[in-house]
Protein backbone atom coordinates (compact mmCIF):
# COMPACT_ATOMS: atom_id res chain seq x y z
CA UNK A 1 0.00 0.00 0.00
CA UNK A 2 2.43 2.28 1.05
CA UNK A 3 4.97 1.85 -2.36
CA UNK A 4 1.10 2.41 -4.21
CA UNK A 5 0.92 5.71 -2.60
CA UNK A 6 4.97 6.76 -3.02
CA UNK A 7 4.33 5.51 -6.47
CA UNK A 8 1.30 8.00 -7.29
CA UNK A 9 3.10 11.10 -5.25
CA UNK A 10 6.39 10.65 -7.53
CA UNK A 11 4.15 10.16 -10.77
CA UNK A 12 2.30 13.70 -9.38
CA UNK A 13 5.68 15.40 -8.69
CA UNK A 14 7.46 14.56 -12.51
CA UNK A 15 3.76 16.06 -13.37
CA UNK A 16 3.96 19.00 -11.73
CA UNK A 17 7.53 19.31 -12.72
CA UNK A 18 6.94 18.97 -16.53
CA UNK A 19 4.30 21.02 -16.94
CA UNK A 20 6.51 24.12 -14.39
CA UNK A 21 9.17 25.11 -16.32
CA UNK A 22 10.64 28.28 -14.42
CA UNK A 23 13.03 30.22 -17.09
CA UNK A 24 16.36 29.44 -17.38
CA UNK A 25 18.79 31.53 -14.71
CA UNK A 26 20.33 33.56 -17.82
CA UNK A 27 17.15 34.09 -19.42
CA UNK A 28 15.28 35.29 -16.09
CA UNK A 29 18.16 37.80 -15.43
CA UNK A 30 18.03 39.21 -19.23
CA UNK A 31 14.13 39.76 -18.49
CA UNK A 32 14.52 41.85 -15.13
CA UNK A 33 17.39 43.60 -16.76
CA UNK A 34 15.55 45.32 -19.77
CA UNK A 35 12.08 45.18 -17.59
CA UNK A 36 11.06 49.01 -18.24
CA UNK A 37 7.38 50.26 -17.51
CA UNK A 38 7.82 52.24 -20.48
CA UNK A 39 7.72 50.93 -24.14
CA UNK A 40 11.34 50.83 -25.29
CA UNK A 41 13.33 51.70 -28.07
CA UNK A 42 16.04 49.47 -29.08
CA UNK A 43 18.56 49.94 -30.14
CA UNK A 44 18.27 53.53 -29.02
CA UNK A 45 18.65 56.85 -31.04
CA UNK A 46 19.59 60.31 -30.27
CA UNK A 47 15.97 61.85 -29.49
CA UNK A 48 15.46 64.86 -32.36
CA UNK A 49 17.02 68.22 -30.93
CA UNK A 50 14.65 71.24 -30.97
CA UNK A 51 15.24 74.55 -30.21
CA UNK A 52 12.09 76.83 -29.06
CA UNK A 53 11.52 79.43 -26.89
CA UNK A 54 11.23 78.30 -23.14
CA UNK A 55 9.14 79.63 -20.28
CA UNK A 56 12.55 80.70 -18.22
CA UNK A 57 13.06 82.89 -20.80
CA UNK A 58 15.91 81.13 -22.22
CA UNK A 59 15.84 78.94 -25.66
CA UNK A 60 15.07 75.17 -24.74
CA UNK A 61 17.20 72.50 -26.35
CA UNK A 62 18.03 69.00 -25.53
CA UNK A 63 21.48 69.42 -25.48
CA UNK A 64 21.05 71.44 -22.54
CA UNK A 65 19.42 68.52 -20.36
CA UNK A 66 22.87 66.22 -20.70
CA UNK A 67 23.53 64.22 -18.25
CA UNK A 68 19.69 64.31 -16.82
CA UNK A 69 16.47 62.07 -17.95
CA UNK A 70 14.03 64.67 -19.74
CA UNK A 71 10.63 63.54 -19.92
CA UNK A 72 8.97 65.26 -22.56
CA UNK A 73 5.42 65.86 -23.11
CA UNK A 74 3.03 67.90 -25.51
CA UNK A 75 -0.36 69.69 -24.65
CA UNK A 76 -1.78 72.61 -24.42
CA UNK A 77 -2.78 74.85 -21.11
CA UNK A 78 -6.55 74.57 -21.88
CA UNK A 79 -6.90 71.12 -22.01
CA UNK A 80 -9.46 69.85 -19.90
CA UNK A 81 -8.17 66.00 -18.64
CA UNK A 82 -5.34 64.60 -20.52
CA UNK A 83 -2.50 67.11 -19.75
CA UNK A 84 -3.84 68.21 -15.53
CA UNK A 85 -3.43 64.25 -15.27
CA UNK A 86 -0.21 63.83 -17.29
CA UNK A 87 2.08 67.04 -15.10
CA UNK A 88 0.40 66.08 -11.75
CA UNK A 89 1.59 62.15 -12.34
CA UNK A 90 4.76 63.76 -13.07
CA UNK A 91 5.24 66.25 -10.45
CA UNK A 92 4.47 63.12 -7.72
CA UNK A 93 7.11 61.60 -9.61
CA UNK A 94 9.65 63.93 -9.32
CA UNK A 95 8.27 64.70 -5.47
CA UNK A 96 8.91 60.38 -5.23
CA UNK A 97 12.65 60.16 -6.85
CA UNK A 98 13.78 62.12 -3.71
CA UNK A 99 17.45 63.40 -3.88
CA UNK A 100 17.66 62.87 -7.16
CA UNK A 101 14.26 64.52 -8.67
CA UNK A 102 17.14 67.50 -9.67
CA UNK A 103 18.34 65.03 -12.34
CA UNK A 104 15.00 64.77 -13.94
CA UNK A 105 13.43 67.75 -16.41
CA UNK A 106 10.05 68.00 -17.76
CA UNK A 107 9.80 69.56 -20.77
CA UNK A 108 6.18 70.78 -21.71
CA UNK A 109 5.96 71.70 -25.18
CA UNK A 110 2.64 73.23 -26.42
CA UNK A 111 0.84 71.94 -29.20
CA UNK A 112 -1.29 75.61 -29.17
CA UNK A 113 1.14 78.30 -29.71
CA UNK A 114 -1.79 80.89 -30.35
CA UNK A 115 -3.11 80.24 -26.53
CA UNK A 116 -0.30 79.54 -24.75
CA UNK A 117 2.13 82.46 -24.61
CA UNK A 118 5.92 81.70 -22.27
CA UNK A 119 4.48 83.91 -19.46
CA UNK A 120 0.81 82.10 -19.49
CA UNK A 121 2.72 78.65 -19.69
CA UNK A 122 4.60 79.29 -16.87
CA UNK A 123 2.03 80.13 -14.70
CA UNK A 124 0.39 77.31 -15.18
CA UNK A 125 3.17 74.66 -15.06
CA UNK A 126 4.16 76.24 -11.73
CA UNK A 127 0.77 75.23 -10.33
CA UNK A 128 1.92 71.54 -11.11
CA UNK A 129 5.80 71.69 -10.15
CA UNK A 130 8.17 75.13 -10.36
CA UNK A 131 10.82 73.33 -12.32
CA UNK A 132 8.76 72.04 -15.22
CA UNK A 133 9.55 74.00 -18.14
CA UNK A 134 7.50 75.28 -20.92
CA UNK A 135 8.45 75.38 -24.82
CA UNK A 136 6.85 77.57 -27.43
CA UNK A 137 7.80 78.66 -31.03
CA UNK A 138 6.19 79.62 -34.27
CA UNK A 139 3.39 77.26 -35.29
CA UNK A 140 5.36 75.73 -38.44
CA UNK A 141 8.43 75.17 -35.48
CA UNK A 142 6.20 73.54 -33.15
CA UNK A 143 4.56 71.40 -36.45
CA UNK A 144 8.22 69.87 -36.80
CA UNK A 145 9.29 69.13 -33.52
CA UNK A 146 5.66 67.10 -33.69
CA UNK A 147 6.58 65.19 -36.76
CA UNK A 148 10.45 64.40 -34.98
CA UNK A 149 8.53 62.97 -32.75
CA UNK A 150 5.50 61.09 -34.50
CA UNK A 151 3.12 63.58 -32.25
CA UNK A 152 -0.03 64.14 -33.70
CA UNK A 153 -2.44 67.88 -32.54
CA UNK A 154 -6.07 68.47 -34.23
CA UNK A 155 -7.72 71.05 -33.65
CA UNK A 156 -11.41 70.64 -32.44
CA UNK A 157 -14.05 72.93 -32.54
CA UNK A 158 -14.64 76.47 -33.74
CA UNK A 159 -14.97 79.16 -31.59
CA UNK A 160 -12.65 80.36 -28.69
CA UNK A 161 -13.03 77.38 -26.63
CA UNK A 162 -11.50 74.96 -29.03
CA UNK A 163 -9.64 72.17 -27.87
CA UNK A 164 -6.68 69.92 -29.09
CA UNK A 165 -6.63 66.19 -29.77
CA UNK A 166 -3.10 65.29 -28.86
CA UNK A 167 -0.89 62.11 -28.00
CA UNK A 168 -0.68 62.05 -24.91
CA UNK A 169 2.05 59.58 -24.44
CA UNK A 170 5.79 60.58 -22.35
CA UNK A 171 9.00 60.28 -23.85
CA UNK A 172 11.68 59.66 -21.98
CA UNK A 173 15.51 60.67 -22.93
CA UNK A 174 18.53 59.05 -21.28
CA UNK A 175 21.18 61.68 -19.71
CA UNK A 176 23.12 60.90 -22.90
CA UNK A 177 20.36 62.46 -24.84
CA UNK A 178 18.86 58.73 -26.70
CA UNK A 179 15.23 58.68 -26.67
CA UNK A 180 15.02 55.71 -24.90
CA UNK A 181 11.18 54.89 -23.86
CA UNK A 182 8.27 56.16 -24.18
CA UNK A 183 5.17 56.02 -21.37
CA UNK A 184 1.81 55.70 -22.47
CA UNK A 185 -0.77 58.21 -20.87
CA UNK A 186 -2.46 56.80 -17.99
CA UNK A 187 0.23 54.90 -15.93
CA UNK A 188 1.17 56.01 -12.07
CA UNK A 189 4.22 57.98 -10.85
CA UNK A 190 5.38 55.04 -9.58
CA UNK A 191 6.23 53.72 -12.92
CA UNK A 192 8.09 57.20 -14.03
CA UNK A 193 10.02 56.97 -10.49
CA UNK A 194 11.12 52.90 -11.72
CA UNK A 195 12.12 54.03 -14.88
CA UNK A 196 13.76 57.27 -14.27
CA UNK A 197 16.26 55.19 -11.64
CA UNK A 198 16.53 53.00 -14.33
CA UNK A 199 18.36 55.14 -17.02
CA UNK A 200 19.77 57.13 -14.50
CA UNK A 201 21.58 54.06 -13.07
CA UNK A 202 21.88 52.24 -16.66
CA UNK B 1 -18.97 -5.82 -7.36
CA UNK B 2 -16.69 -5.41 -4.48
CA UNK B 3 -13.04 -4.45 -6.20
CA UNK B 4 -10.40 -6.66 -4.91
CA UNK B 5 -8.03 -5.82 -2.27
CA UNK B 6 -4.73 -5.22 -4.45
CA UNK B 7 -7.49 -2.82 -6.73
CA UNK B 8 -8.26 -0.49 -3.75
CA UNK B 9 -5.21 0.90 -3.07
CA UNK B 10 -4.40 1.13 -6.95
CA UNK B 11 -7.44 3.24 -7.36
CA UNK B 12 -7.15 5.81 -4.20
CA UNK B 13 -3.34 6.15 -5.78
CA UNK B 14 -4.82 7.40 -8.95
CA UNK B 15 -7.36 9.20 -6.99
CA UNK B 16 -4.42 11.04 -5.55
CA UNK B 17 -2.67 11.48 -8.92
CA UNK B 18 -5.76 13.01 -10.78
CA UNK B 19 -7.51 15.17 -7.63
CA UNK B 20 -3.71 16.49 -6.67
CA UNK B 21 -2.77 17.36 -10.57
CA UNK B 22 -6.19 18.80 -11.04
CA UNK B 23 -5.48 21.41 -8.20
CA UNK B 24 -2.23 22.20 -8.81
CA UNK B 25 -3.59 22.82 -12.72
CA UNK B 26 -6.26 24.92 -10.87
CA UNK B 27 -4.45 26.67 -8.62
CA UNK B 28 -0.47 26.95 -9.20
CA UNK B 29 0.45 30.34 -11.13
CA UNK B 30 1.60 30.23 -14.16
CA UNK B 31 4.92 30.89 -15.36
CA UNK B 32 6.57 31.10 -18.78
CA UNK B 33 9.48 31.66 -20.40
CA UNK B 34 9.13 34.93 -22.28
CA UNK B 35 6.30 37.53 -22.14
CA UNK B 36 6.60 38.67 -25.35
CA UNK B 37 4.41 38.44 -28.47
CA UNK B 38 6.94 39.86 -31.17
CA UNK B 39 6.02 40.89 -34.86
CA UNK B 40 8.34 41.62 -37.40
CA UNK B 41 7.43 44.45 -40.47
CA UNK B 42 9.06 43.29 -43.57
CA UNK B 43 11.21 45.07 -45.87
CA UNK B 44 9.50 46.49 -48.53
CA UNK B 45 6.25 47.11 -46.78
CA UNK B 46 6.14 50.65 -47.28
CA UNK B 47 6.81 50.16 -50.87
CA UNK B 48 4.16 47.98 -51.18
CA UNK B 49 1.90 50.01 -50.10
CA UNK B 50 2.87 52.58 -52.15
CA UNK B 51 2.20 50.56 -54.98
CA UNK B 52 -1.13 49.98 -53.72
CA UNK B 53 -0.70 46.71 -53.12
CA UNK B 54 -2.85 44.60 -49.91
CA UNK B 55 -0.22 44.35 -47.27
CA UNK B 56 -1.31 41.74 -44.93
CA UNK B 57 2.09 41.12 -42.48
CA UNK B 58 0.48 40.55 -39.04
CA UNK B 59 -3.52 40.25 -37.44
CA UNK B 60 -5.24 43.72 -37.63
CA UNK B 61 -6.09 42.47 -34.20
CA UNK B 62 -3.07 41.19 -31.68
CA UNK B 63 -4.70 39.25 -28.37
CA UNK B 64 -2.29 39.53 -25.71
CA UNK B 65 -3.21 37.96 -22.22
CA UNK B 66 -1.62 39.48 -19.10
CA UNK B 67 0.75 37.49 -17.19
CA UNK B 68 1.35 35.25 -20.44
CA UNK B 69 2.15 36.93 -23.19
CA UNK B 70 1.83 40.90 -22.20
CA UNK B 71 4.47 42.43 -24.21
CA UNK B 72 4.50 43.67 -27.27
CA UNK B 73 7.70 43.41 -29.68
CA UNK B 74 7.58 45.16 -33.19
CA UNK B 75 10.80 45.27 -34.98
CA UNK B 76 11.24 47.37 -38.22
CA UNK B 77 12.67 45.27 -41.06
CA UNK B 78 12.04 47.84 -43.59
CA UNK B 79 13.83 50.37 -44.73
CA UNK B 80 11.68 53.55 -44.09
CA UNK B 81 10.27 54.39 -40.14
CA UNK B 82 7.35 53.20 -39.34
CA UNK B 83 4.92 54.77 -36.79
CA UNK B 84 3.27 52.71 -34.20
CA UNK B 85 0.77 54.81 -32.18
CA UNK B 86 3.29 58.04 -31.14
CA UNK B 87 6.03 56.06 -31.82
CA UNK B 88 8.39 55.97 -34.69
CA UNK B 89 10.51 52.64 -35.23
CA UNK B 90 13.72 53.63 -36.90
CA UNK B 91 14.40 50.63 -39.54
CA UNK B 92 16.38 47.63 -38.10
CA UNK B 93 14.83 49.38 -34.66
CA UNK B 94 12.60 47.45 -32.38
CA UNK B 95 9.85 48.82 -30.04
CA UNK B 96 8.99 47.04 -26.84
CA UNK B 97 6.01 47.74 -24.85
CA UNK B 98 4.32 46.31 -21.81
CA UNK B 99 0.90 46.23 -20.90
CA UNK B 100 -0.14 46.32 -17.28
CA UNK B 101 -3.82 46.77 -17.65
CA UNK B 102 -6.74 44.61 -19.45
CA UNK B 103 -8.31 46.43 -22.12
CA UNK B 104 -8.64 47.51 -25.57
CA UNK B 105 -5.96 49.87 -26.98
CA UNK B 106 -6.20 50.99 -30.32
CA UNK B 107 -2.53 52.45 -32.38
CA UNK B 108 -1.53 54.17 -35.76
CA UNK B 109 0.16 51.97 -37.32
CA UNK B 110 1.83 52.88 -41.10
CA UNK B 111 2.52 49.09 -41.47
CA UNK B 112 -0.89 48.09 -41.72
CA UNK B 113 -3.01 48.98 -45.09
CA UNK B 114 -6.00 50.80 -43.08
CA UNK B 115 -2.91 52.37 -40.85
CA UNK B 116 -4.38 51.50 -37.79
CA UNK B 117 -3.60 48.32 -35.14
CA UNK B 118 -5.95 47.25 -32.40
CA UNK B 119 -4.21 44.99 -29.16
CA UNK B 120 -6.93 43.78 -27.08
CA UNK B 121 -5.27 42.59 -23.40
CA UNK B 122 -7.19 39.99 -21.64
CA UNK B 123 -6.77 39.13 -17.85
CA UNK B 124 -4.72 36.71 -16.54
CA UNK B 125 -6.07 33.06 -16.15
CA UNK B 126 -7.74 33.32 -12.70
CA UNK B 127 -6.99 30.59 -10.07
CA UNK B 128 -9.37 27.95 -10.48
CA UNK B 129 -10.87 27.57 -13.85
CA UNK B 130 -9.17 29.95 -15.57
CA UNK B 131 -6.02 28.37 -15.16
CA UNK B 132 -7.10 24.79 -15.39
CA UNK B 133 -8.55 25.68 -19.14
CA UNK B 134 -5.21 27.64 -19.99
CA UNK B 135 -3.14 24.65 -18.89
CA UNK B 136 -5.52 21.95 -20.75
CA UNK B 137 -5.29 24.22 -23.77
CA UNK B 138 -1.94 24.08 -23.67
CA UNK B 139 -1.54 20.22 -23.47
CA UNK B 140 -3.56 19.86 -25.78
CA UNK B 141 -1.96 21.73 -28.04
CA UNK B 142 1.34 20.73 -26.94
CA UNK B 143 0.03 17.18 -28.45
Amino acid sequence: MAAVLLLALACMAATLVHFAPAPAPQQAAAMSAEVLKAGVFSPAYAAPEFSLRGTDGSDVNLARYRGKVVLLTFGFTHCAAVCPTTLATLAQARNGLGTTADKVQVIYITVDPDRDDAGHMKAYLAAFDPTFLGATGSANKLAAVRKDYGVTAVREGAGPDYAMAHTSSIFLIDPAGRLRALMPFGHKPADFVHDVRYLLNS
Amino acid sequence: MRPSSWKRPLLAALSVVVLGTLGWAALAPIRVASHEAAFEIPRGTFAHRMHGEHVDIFPQTIRLTLGLNDVLVLRNGDSVPHLFGPAIIMPGQSFRLPFETASTYSFQCTAHPNGGLSVIVDPAPAPGWGRLQWRWYELTSAA
